[in-house]
């Protein structure tokens, strides 16, 4: 389904999840953050680009990865995105839901 | 019910069994709850009190007898080393679908914001001192402590 948002229109799926991450800019991050009640700081944004990163090599993500990835440590993912720290960036960073149980 | 519209709030989970298979069935459940957004806090009682004993959570082991899923004759099971080399097969499974050792997986947990606490009759029973348990549980509690810690809407509980 097409949603608008920031002044664009982007293709998300029926949870909310952007299905096309060629339309993604960091003004659709800063608004679908704002959705999320997120107020992206430096941090924030360093967070989205590893995932990005990860999500263009083709790198399943879990939490346990996201802890060992150097980035940032599990404490502070779950402190910057409090609620569902995985799907919550990851739907702020344009890339899929992560199917990890870990 | 009405109240949270049948949304999962908090899962309070209890751990009761040292054997791998129980002890990750718990820590996966947990964790996948915090993932969710979802509160979650574990109470570890009876043999469960293995999984948060220093000397003891790096030892566990999968159960080969008593477990039909093991599919091997019961006899074969209780030989010597059938439970350390079912254990190292699927430590090795584990390791390959990126699933944490015990010891991991509890900082994971809490760093996580999972609440982890001890069985105090249990700990009794067994002659354990909080020292012998790992320096990040949350503290002792009595059952009925931790009733209290699960109470509002939107509670579930789960027994392992």
């Amino acid at each position: 389904m097409d949603k608008t948002i920031a002044g664009k229109t982007i293709r998300v799926n029926e949870e909310g999840f952007m299905t096309d991450f060629s339309q993604w800019d960091k003004a659709v991050g800063e608004s679908l953050a704002a959705e999320a009640n997120i107020t992206l700081t430096p941090r924030h944004w360093e967070v989205l680009g590893y995932l990005q990163s990860e999500y263009k090599n083709n790198v399943a993500l879990s939490i346990r990865k996201v802890g060992k990835s150097g980035v940032v440590d599990i404490k502070e993912f779950y402190a910057l995105f409090p609620t569902a720290p995985l799907k919550t960036a990851a739907k702020i960073a344009g890339i899929p839901k992560p199917a990890s149980c870990i | 019910m009405e109240e949270t519209k049948g949304r999962i709030r908090k899962m309070m989970i209890i751990l009761s069994k040292a054997t791998l298979e129980n002890v990750y069935a718990a820590f996966v459940l947990a964790n996948g709850a915090r993932m969710e957004g979802i509160e979650a806090e574990m109470f570890f009682t009876f043999f469960g009190l293995e999984a948060i004993h220093k000397k003891k959570l790096e030892h566990l082991h999968v159960a080969t007898v008593g477990n039909p899923a093991m599919h091997m004759p019961t006899m074969l099971g209780g030989l010597p080393g059938m439970e350390a080399l079912a254990t190292s097969m699927m430590k090795k499974e584990m390791e390959k679908i990126d699933m944490p050792d015990v010891h991991e997986f509890l900082e994971i947990l809490k760093a996580s914001g999972v609440k982890l606490w001890a069985c105090k009759l249990a700990m009794d029973m067994f002659h354990y001192q909080r020292e012998d348990l790992i320096d990040d549980l949350d503290g002792v509690l009595t059952v009925g402590d931790f009733y209290h810690q699960g109470s509002g809407e939107g509670t579930h509980m789960l027994f392992v």
